[in-house]
């Protein structure tokens, strides 16, 4: 009977300090996220939400170094190293990822000086600077080191008898797209900013084309660019050009697709600015405007260094989301004339349509790369000096 | 209780004579509630029987067929994704003929060799030797229930030749002669300047094939055996750096300046338009142009259509020495009038395939449904009908001129559209396709990035051909370049004939 007490007893007080340990893991637990059970609670969700985006980076990376081949009841995955990108680099499919690489001008000569002479200073500021580690200056050495390249790869294949490949053509994209489309979203807002009539009526006709599918879009423009059935058929023949096309040429084709771009998403810019502008403070202008300010003054020292913060972030949104095109050209061109039009998201497209799941993987991992790159470029260089400087 | 009794026995009669009904239904419906996903290439044409024949074999069998459409250059991935991955969404293809090496190799096509010879009602032996070898069979087994019959052939305007005196074009520099006569003149009479020769030339679409015809002849002269692609013995690619291969890029290129000025971005489809409403004198195509040349309702050019084999050359490549020699007997022992003409099987053409990891009832109902398709009654009148994309195929579809006749062709016509297509069957230095493990690598992605990139300028002729030679052996190498040779052999020894 007693050794029966003793044996419920013994495990009663297991139980307890079982709860005890429960409890005080508990306690930690919270104490060690700030006391609050909301980052706790949160947990699963973050966990499956990296789940989600690390898991295809590493099977793409995997795919990436390897060679798939598809036989009965599956796929056989063999690792084939770094020969996709050696490949893709430096072998066969150069020309189509990087271009042909031409003698430089001397224009383009001045713009790669002028370029490496930029970076050289960067560097230099840096490391005579007060906050320096070796780390920072290793990674703007690289950061210097392939800016450099790839201003050299974009002058080259862009001069006499280069071509440029899916890389420069993306960059092509990319950079004129979003500044034309930051120029022009800019410019519509500061007009809607004025309390002019009609003013919800345009800002809603501003919108539409954001809303627009790009596979749309892309089949709206294929119409329009069209010189012999299209809408602006009898415009052409009018003035005698029956049997002509702009989009024919490598420019042509370019700029059928950076405008069907520009249209589509100059509504993100000005919706954002128009916003960052109506936010903009009243006291500050009118005091402009008694100190006798011009506009030019008050854009340029008043309303700029207002909207900076937000124009860079929607800069890199755009940036970011711009390296990825692929309806436009894809619907629109095909990726023609030739490669003219062939961007990288759609190099890789045609890659896995082939299928060529390992060179696909490649390309779009070196996609991820120079987006990264790009990204962080412009962070760490050219937002922090805008916004410091406005 | 009488009544009882009656009500009972007239129950009874009701009950057996549902029963009754139930069985001769299910016996005359094989395929009650049996639903067939098919994929198909978002033509319209090709899929447009599916569709208008799908409602009449749910009507006679009970099974529902729900068609899903990709667009061509999807196809293939799209198949073989879905397959190997196991998602299984589609049951039945309609599909290439060169892709057979990549899908039974892979196991997604389920043999029908059994099915075929127990079917008195698909009446094989009508289907052409070529089509019965080429389409539906691989490794001796058929896997494939072809659908239609594939050849590229040149069409022209004959009021116009007529007119102008010419012949059509027996070499591609006629047919660049006659092209360049042509452009610029108006051909239908709305007072426009029209276009010597329109094909269509977007990358990313169908136009790879085209440079094969203007290198067919050059290249092939020894029969159908010596194949197009690659040399015999040491599986290099012929598409290279060779004076055939260089001439023809060459020809093919000066095609553009007598074609429209965005022909660069110009589709089949877009072509096909074009020549139909007598805007060109000069078209390149398969045999749909024929068919869709009477439709009144899409050309304006009703019997003004003339049809011929795809132009020779009278010079061909010497493979031992790498130069150009002149046709003569020897080397070019199939030539006529010393022309050589080597028509291209282009494609080959479509055909129905059904998965293996279909249910049992499932295959048997896809299986039926092709079987259906391709049986004379409905081929036979599929083929005349240009919105369909098939072409004849059927040893009875060349017989008699009646059904062509019927559908809008005048006799002549018929005749002429008829002769070209088996003049192309019949010649002993027909080109196959090519039809090995990768084969949409080498030609789909290779050949039609380059060539693209040569047409818009981007390459010279022989940059291009160095590219495409290149690519090609490393794709070989990349596979396993012994048992690329032995594919490539193993499919230039497809019989022709009986």
């Amino acid at each position: 009977m007693e050794n029966r007490i003793a044996q419920t007893t013994s495990q009663l007080g297991g139980t307890l300090r079982r709860n005890e340990i429960k409890s005080n893991f508990r306690q930690n637990l919270f104490q060690r996220q700030g006391g609050s059970p909301r980052t706790v609670l949160l947990l699963p969700a973050i966990l499956i939400v990296l789940f989600l985006s690390i898991f295809p980076l590493i099977i793409s990376l995997f795919l990436s170094l390897a060679r798939v081949n598809f036989v009965r009841g599956g796929i056989n995955i063999d690792f084939v190293g770094l020969s996709n990108y050696e490949k893709l680099l430096f072998g066969s499919q150069q020309r189509h990822l990087l271009g042909r690489f031409s003698e430089l001008t001397l224009p383009g000569w001045v713009i790669v000086i002028a370029v490496s002479g930029a970076m050289l200073y960067w560097l230099y500021r840096y490391i005579t600077g007060t906050n320096r580690t070796v780390a920072g200056a290793f990674f703007r050495l690289i950061g210097a080191i392939l800016t450099t390249l790839l201003v050299w790869i974009c002058v080259s294949t862009l001069s006499n008898d280069g071509l440029p490949g899916t890389m420069v053509v993306t960059l092509i994209f990319v950079f004129v797209g979003v500044s034309i489309q930051y120029g022009i979203g800019l410019m519509l807002a500061m007009l809607l900013v004025q309390n002019l009539p009609g003013k919800r009526f345009f800002r809603i006709v501003f919108l539409l084309p954001m809303m627009i599918t790009p596979v749309g879009i892309a089949f709206l423009f294929r119409m329009l660019t069209d010189t012999h059935v299209g809408p602006f058929a009898p415009f052409w023949v009018s003035i005698g050009l029956q049997n002509f096309s702009w989009v024919e040429s490598a420019a042509g084709a370019r700029a059928a697709v950076l405008i069907g771009d520009i249209w589509q998403w100059t509504p993100f810019m000005f919706i954002i600015l128009l916003a960052a502008l109506e936010g903009t403070s009243r006291d500050q202008l009118e005091a402009a405007l008694v100190d006798g300010a011009n506009r030019i003054q008050i854009f340029r020292y008043v309303i700029l260094p207002q909207i900076a913060p937000v124009s860079m972030t929607l800069i890199l949104i755009r940036l970011i989301e711009a390296f990825k095109i692929i309806d436009i050209p894809r619907i629109l061109t095909g990726g023609g004339p030739g490669t003219a039009t062939e961007s990288l998201t759609l190099h890789a497209y045609i890659e896995w349509r082939s299928p060529n799941l390992g060179g696909s993987a490649a390309v779009s991992y070196l996609l991820l790369i120079l987006v990264t790159f790009v990204a962080l470029m412009f962070v760490n260089v050219i937002r922090q000096k805008v916004v410091e400087k406005l | 209780m009488k009544f009882i009794k009656t009500i009972f026995a007239l129950l009874l009669v009701f009950l057996v004579s549902i029963g009754a009904i139930q069985f001769v239904a299910a016996q005359d419906m094989p395929f009650e509630g049996v639903t067939v996903n098919v994929l198909s290439f978002a033509g319209p044409q090709v899929t447009e029987p599916l569709l208008r024949r799908g409602p009449d074999f749910e009507a006679l069998t009970g099974a529902n067929i729900e068609v899903t459409t990709v667009p061509f250059a999807e196809l293939y991935t799209s198949i073989l994704t879905d397959q190997t991955t196991g998602t299984n969404s589609y049951d039945a293809f309609v599909m290439s003929p060169q892709w057979n090496a990549d899908f039974v190799a892979a196991g997604i096509l389920e043999d029908l060799t059994e099915r075929v010879a127990n079917d008195a009602d698909i009446e094989w032996d009508d289907i052409a030797p070529f089509f019965r070898n080429y389409i539906a069979t691989y490794n001796d087994s058929i896997y494939v229930i072809p659908l239609d019959g594939d050849f590229h052939m040149v069409y022209y305007r004959t009021d116009l030749f007529e007119e102008a005196g010419l012949q059509p074009p027996r070499t591609w520099e006629e047919y660049l002669a006659a092209a360049a006569q042509f452009n610029g003149q108006d051909l239908n009479g709305d007072g426009e300047a029209d276009y010597g020769s329109c094909i269509p030339k977007v990358r990313q679409g169908q136009s790879f094939w085209w440079i094969i015809d203007f290198a067919s002849g050059r290249l092939q002269s020894q029969g159908t055996g010596q194949g197009l692609f690659f040399d015999l013995d040491t599986f290099e690619p012929l598409f290279g750096p060779n004076p055939a291969f260089l001439q023809a890029l060459e020809l093919f290129n000066e095609t553009t300046q007598y074609g429209p000025a965005d022909e660069l971005t110009l589709d089949l489809n877009s072509t096909r338009d074009l020549f139909l409403t007598g805007r060109c004198a000069l078209t390149m195509d398969w045999g749909d142009i024929g068919s869709l040349s009477i439709d009144p309702e899409r050309s304006t050019v009703q019997d003004l259509v003339g049809t011929v084999v795809i132009p020779g050359a009278t010079e061909v490549l010497d493979r031992a020495t790498g130069e150009m020699v002149a046709c003569d007997e020897t080397t070019c022992p199939y030539a006529i009038d010393g022309i050589n003409y080597a028509p291209f099987a282009a494609f080959g053409g479509w055909g129905g395939g059904v998965s293996s990891a279909a249910e049992p009832e499932v295959k048997d109902a896809a299986y039926a449904f092709f079987s259906y398709l391709n049986q004379p009654a409905q081929s036979n009148v599929d083929v005349t009908i240009g919105a369909s994309g098939y072409n004849p195929y059927r040893l009875s579809q060349f017989e008699s001129l009646d059904p062509w006749v019927e559908a809008g062709f005048s006799e002549a016509a018929a005749a002429n559209y008829l002769g070209a297509i088996e003049g192309s069957l019949s010649s002993e230095n027909m080109v196959l396709d090519l039809s090995i493990p990768a084969t949409n690598r080498y030609l789909q992605v290779v050949l039609d990035t380059t060539v693209s990139q040569y047409l818009a300028g981007e390459l010279s002729a022989e940059e291009a051909a160095q590219q495409i030679y290149d690519q090609w052996n490393e794709i070989s190498d990349e596979i396993g370049r012994e048992a690329q040779h032995a594919a490539y052999l193993a499919s230039l020894g497809i019989s022709t004939s009986e």
